[in-house]
Order: C-alpha cells, then structure tokens, then sequence
C-alpha cells in the first residue's frame, strides 16, 4: 500500500474515533510550500478572546438567570439547552454534568499494540503494513544481523579489557534497523544510546564504529567520551549524551527548524521507558504538541530502567497513553516486529511532515542484554526471562523467517554475512586499536569556539609537568 | 536516637573520604586538605578499616535500624544500588522504607524535601554527581531555603542527599565530575560535610606552623573551592605565608576521556608544586 494511502487512512481513522477538541481554534495542518504558519499571534490570541469569554460566562452562570442573561450568555458562548449545559471553554465546548465522575486511572483495556508478523514469522491476515522490496527487505536483515554481530564482538572486547566500556543493543535491533530504514538522511536523529543502529543504517562504517569506541585520533568525538557515544554530522545523528531525555527537547527545537525552513524532514528522538520518568520528556512533549513540531518520540519500551522495572516506572499503560495527554498522535507497535516498526515510522513520519505535528512511539521490547558492561542483570531479573526473550521472542529470527519465507534468503547467505561482518569488524578493531590517541592540543580545543588565554596557560603548564616527567602519560597521546 | 545515628553517618562520611584517598591511587580527592582534616579528627579510634561503600552501607543500617521514621531511595537502590551502597537494605526494612524510585533526579531531590519537612529522615540517592543536574533547582531554590524562606515555620533538616563523585579512570563527560562548588556556593546546604564549614582553624593553625598551603581537587581550579580556601587563609596568615598558596586542581575543561591522566592533579604535579613551595 501506498504511503500516503496507509497516513491518510490512519488520519481518518484518528479523525472519526475523536471529537475535534480544538474548535475554537481549529488545528491548521501545516502544508509543505504553503506560507509558514503564523504560531504566536492566532493560538494565543484565540486563547486569550477564549479565557476571556470563559471566565465571563461562568461568572454569569453562577449569578444571574433572567432571560436576557441567557441570551448574552449564548452569544458569550454559554450554552443552555434544555438540561445540558455547556461552556466554551479555552480548547473548546467543555459540557457540564450532573453526576460527580472521577476519570478512571486507566481504562478497561490496555492500549493494543500494533503488529504485522506474528511470532514464527507469517503476516498475520488483514494486517495493513508499509511495503517493503526485496532489496530493502535484505538491507534490513543484514543491519540487523551486523549490528547483532557487532555488538558481540565488542561486548567481548570490553570483556577483554580493549576497550573501556560498552553497551549492547541486544533485543532492540528491529527498532534500530526497521525505524531507520522508514526515514530519510535528512531527518534529524537525536538518540539515546541505545540506538547505534539507526547510524549503522546511515552508512557509519565498523571501522568508524570502532574508532569511536577506541576513541583513537579518527574518533569525531576526539576521545573525549566513553565508549558508545556516536555523533555525526554528516549523518544528521546528534552526538550522544549519557544523561537521560535531555536530548527530547534538543529534538523538538530542531524540529522546529525543519518546519521553519520548509525541509522536506522531521526530528526523531529515541528515550527508553526509563527515560519517560525525566522532566525533559515531559518538557518535550509539551512544547512539540503546542509548537506543532513535525517530530517523532520514539520511546523503547524494553522493561528494565537499570534494575527498576517498568512497574516501579509509571503506572499508566506504558508511554503511549501520554501522548493523547499533551495533544499528540500516539500509536504502540510491537518493537520486536520489523514490518510494524518500519510502518508504524515510516507513517508516523508522513503525518509529522505532511500536517506539522509531534508523533509518539511506544515499541515493546526487551532489554536482552545487560543494561551495559557495568552491569549483571541476573542480580536482578530472572535467568529465564532473559532467555525466553533472546531466544523465542528475538526480533531478528522472527524477521527472517518472514524474509526467508519469501524465498529471498538461504542459510548459506546466513553464514556468509555473519562471516563477513565478523571478519570485517575484527579488522576494523585490530586498526582502530593501533590507532594513536587525539593530539594534547585536542583536550583544550572545542571547550570554546577558541582557546581563552586561561586554557592557553593550562596547556603550557601541562606540557611543562609532561617534559619532567614523560613517563606518567600514555605513550599513544602525541604531544 | 536521630541525632545519634546522624554522628555515625557523619562519621562513616568523614571516615569514607579518607578511605577513598587511598583506594583511588594517585587521584587527589577534592579539597583534599579539608578532608584530611575530617579524617584525622574523626579516624583516631582503633575501628577496622573498610572502604568507602561498607562504611556508606554500614551508616545506611544504623540510619534506618535508629531512626523508624528515616527511609532510602533513589534509582536502582532496591537491589542494592548500582554501587552496591544499599546492599542488604530493602530486604531487612521493607519496600516502604527502601525503594526505588522512577528515573527523575528533580523528582528524588523534590520528593525528599517534602519527605523531610514532614520530620522524616529522608536519605536519597542521585547515582552519580554528574546526574545532580536535574535536581539543582530543588536542592539550590527548595530545600537550601526551605527553613529560611518560611522564618523557619518549617525545615527539611532531615534530608541528605548521597551521590558518589570523581574520576574513576574510564568514566568520560558524565561519570566523573566533582561538582561540589556549585553547592557550596549556596546558602544554607550543610550536607557536604567537610566543606561547610570546612574546618578552617585547624589549617590556619597548620599554615601558621609551616606558612605554606597547597589545596587540591579533581574540579576544574577556576570557581573550584580551593578559591575559596586560600582565599580565606591569605585573609588570616597572609603576614606568615612564607610562599603563595598553591593550587593543584582539574583543568577549565569538560572531563576529557582519553585525557584523563593529564586532566588529572596527579602526584607529580603535586610534588611539583610541593617542590616550588618549600623553594620559593
């Protein structure tokens, strides 16, 4: 099915199951080409003439009842029709009811989750799902096999004691491969950490994998930060940063700035269902519901914040809930499923672009791994838990068991790429690891857009000290 | 019985920091001439030494086996904290009195406050120094002020916040830094124990014998609280001050991965500067 068909049917879905809330002032979908929305004056002053009105009425309907008030009350916007009565209120008609309802803390039904193949691989009937050609669907298994592999090997190699630190994304490679695969290299990714993948799809080379995680003279982040922390500018993939959320508001302002200069592009940001707790996503939320940034919230749903599960987490039915709670388009898809990972982004993305307007993802996974190289997840979760998810629910064989179901792949193709990206990533390793360290001068640069005169005088007593005594700093460092 | 268990803790405290100096090799602990001083009045009895995280997880038992109205929490302490500082808690007080809490510094230092101000000991926990962030609003404009601000009608005296700092060798940007300064700049924050007050007789009496000082820690040198040491012993021995007051401290720079050894006030630098002291 045709992209736009599959965004206007989910649209028109989304349009017949609400009310539209906004009726006072009407939600402008914001068209590419067209003039550039105009956000500040038409919602906040329609916002404003609305308290006004508001407050106005409600003053009325607690006071006066003769028949000229009424009148005035209606045209105020105070309806008053036999017993239902109503206010419009900023947002909209908001009725009045006799009976005192609380809101239920959840609803009857958890939220459902969408999916397209079912645990041994088969599209389930009647699924509706972004096509995927052959060649795509290839480039998505192998991704998802070489980040697999790759995360391996460089598990191994931090148990090795090669590199410092690592953090695998074991379970989670269809959300990696499948959402990067439904956007564009223009589309600006502000991850997590747990996202290596998405960069993968981008065309980040093993061996620029490895240099990172070596941070050796050809890391982009100059060996300043740990293991795993990736950026590229090239690639549109802002540099990781170890704290949790703060990069959902960071991709709600670039969002904004797509919208701005009309690009043919979103922002998606990816958080983990630990990461839902932070005030930043709240923040976030907030600002792209009300700025209309085309931006995608991709939050990982694996289970495990750490040791803290998801039930010491939040209470409410997972992340996708929240979004209808700041306004926001919110769909949950089965994130161990590559074909409904890939629709679900690949949609999500033509309603943020097509119609200005934030997009929440919730994919349930699970954190196969440890939560990093720090961590045993034994101490903490059953052995058995692990394993059912590793083995009877791992995205990568449900995927290829639909992909070799199509005749598209044989085991000799298997054993073949697996060998290859091992072979690949074993050099790629063994040359990131000769690799020298960043110059010294690169510890006092980017501090600054130049070097103050403070830093300057702190190289030059630092090199005098490395002179007298050369042996307390590493040899791979040039001086 | 609070004001008990609250010695321990702070002996514990004092006592870890000394602890901490020897197991972190050559990495000098912030402030490490305010710290020695902790250390030396406090460590004189003949205890068995132990490490930072048992004296830290002893002082958390004694804290919640005293005191029934004092509680620890924070993320991932329920299994015994991703340092394993709460080891043994949850199991012998509860879920109630132990627990972990949802991913969210600003709502651990928010939580706490409120916990306190209702005369409860609230012990919180924010996983490293580098994730203090969040929370700085809630801890700098909350709880320093709580007492002041109402004309002390109500107080979140029972709260302290514990989170482990500084460099440990491969920890980058984010788990590594020593942001101790910022707190000490702000009225009315007891917690970091051996800064404020620091103990400042008992080095003015030590400079006053020697007339030299060398103050060192992991934080960046510019705002760090060294500043604020040999400012206030320049103040009272500036006639006996027989050399400047010397400062070996982190470098003006994010804490820098690949970098570490020379970001770092190593032991040669500060023999170095022990060196061009006592020759000045």
């Amino acid at each position: 099915m045709a992209s736009s068909q599959l965004a206007r049917r989910a649209a028109r879905r989304l349009l017949s199951s609400q009310h539209r809330r906004h009726c006072a002032a009407p939600a402008c979908p914001w068209l590419l080409g067209s003039a550039p929305p105009v956000l500040a004056p038409s919602p906040v002053a329609a916002a404003a003439a609305g308290d006004r009105r508001g407050f106005c009425s409600v003053r009325r309907f607690t006071g006066e009842s003769n028949a000229a008030a009424a009148v005035e009350e209606a045209e105020n916007g105070l309806v008053a029709g036999g017993d239902q009565q109503a206010i419009d209120f900023p947002g909209g008609k908001v009725s009045f009811v006799a009976e005192m309802n609380f809101l239920p803390e959840s609803q009857r039904e958890r939220i459902n989750c969408y999916r397209v193949l079912d645990d041994d691989g088969r599209t389930i009937s009647g699924s509706r799902f972004q096509e995927v050609s052959k060649e795509l669907a290839l480039k998505m298994y192998s991704e998802m096999v070489t980040l697999q592999v790759m995360d391996t090997i460089f598990f191994e190699a931090q148990r090795q004691g090669r590199i410092s630190f690592y953090l695998t994304s074991h379970g989670e490679e269809a959300i990696n491969i499948a959402s990067a695969a439904a956007l564009t290299i223009d589309d600006i990714v502000l991850p997590q950490y747990r996202e290596p993948g998405v960069l993968l799809w981008r065309g980040f080379t093993l061996q620029e994998f490895a240099n990172q995680c070596f941070g050796n003279k050809l890391d982009y982040g100059k060996g300043r930060q740990m293991p795993i922390h990736y950026g590229s500018n090239r690639l549109n993939y802002f540099t990781v940063s170890s704290p949790i959320a703060t990069q959902l508001p960071h991709a709600v302002g670039a969002a904004y700035s797509l919208k701005m200069d009309k690009k043919d592009a979103c922002a998606i940001t990816y958080f983990g269902d630990g990461g839902t707790s932070e005030g930043d996503f709240h923040a976030a939320l907030n600002f792209a519901a009300v700025m209309e940034a085309p931006v995608i919230f991709f939050c990982r749903n694996n289970g495990w914040a750490i040791s803290t599960p998801t039930s010491e987490q939040f209470r409410s039915d997972g992340a996708v809930i929240r979004g209808q709670a700041y306004g926001m388009r919110s769909i949950r898809v089965d994130g161990n499923d590559a074909l409904a990972v890939y629709s679900a982004v690949h949609t999500a993305r033509e309603m943020a672009i097509k119609e200005g307007r934030p997009i929440l993802v919730e994919a349930l996974t699970y954190r196969v791994g440890h939560h990093s190289t720090s961590d045993d997840s034994t101490k903490y979760r059953p052995v058995d838990e692990i394993e059912h998810w590793r083995t009877a629910r791992d995205p990568i064989s449900r995927y290829r068991k639909w992909v070799q179901g199509n005749g598209w792949w044989c085991d000799e193709d298997e054993s073949e790429l697996r060998n290859n990206v091992r072979q690949e990533l074993l050099k790629a390793i063994q040359v990131a690891e000769r690799m020298p360290k960043p110059p010294l001068a690169e510890l006092f640069t980017d501090v600054y857009d130049e070097v103050p005169s403070n830093l300057r005088e702190q190289e030059r007593l630092l090199r005098d000290t490395i002179k007298k005594h050369p042996a307390d700093y590493p040899a791979d460092v040039h001086i | 019985m609070a004001a008990k268990s609250l010695r321990e803790i702070r002996r514990a405290a004092a006592a870890g920091i000394g602890s901490r100096r020897c197991f972190s090799g050559d990495a000098a602990a912030a402030a490490a001439a305010a710290a020695g001083v902790a250390e030396g009045k406090v460590g004189g009895g003949a205890g068995k030494e132990v490490n930072l995280f048992t004296a830290i997880n002893q002082a958390l038992h004694i804290a919640l086996d005293t005191d029934p109205r004092s509680y620890v929490f924070g993320e991932d302490v329920g299994f015994g904290g991703v340092f394993r500082c709460t080891t043994g808690l949850a199991d012998r007080f509860g879920r109630n009195r132990v627990f972990n809490t949802p991913l969210c510094e600003q709502g651990i230092a928010g939580f706490a406050v409120g916990l306190a101000a209702m005369g409860n000991r609230a012990i919180a926990e924010i996983q490293f120094a580098d994730y203090i962030f969040p929370a700085f609003d809630q801890i700098v404009n909350e709880a320093a002020k709580f007492r002041y601000r109402s004309g002390n009608e109500f107080n979140c005296g029972g709260l302290t916040i514990r989170s482990p700092y500084g460099a440990v060798g491969h920890g980058g940007h984010y788990h590594s830094q020593s942001p101790e300064a910022f707190f000490c700049h702000v009225p009315g924050l007891k917690h970091l124990r051996t800064l404020i007050p620091w103990d400042k007789e008992t080095v003015e009496a030590s400079v006053s014998k020697t007339g030299k000082l060398l103050v060192s820690h992991e934080a960046p040198i510019t705002g760090g609280f060294g500043a604020e040491i040999a400012a206030s012993i320049t103040e009272r021995c500036f006639q006996r001050l027989e050399a400047p007051v010397a400062r070996v401290c982190g470098l003006d720079t994010p804490f820098p991965l690949v970098y570490e050894t020379f970001y770092m006030p190593t032991k040669n630098k500060v023999l170095d500067a022990i060196k061009a002291t006592v020759n000045y």
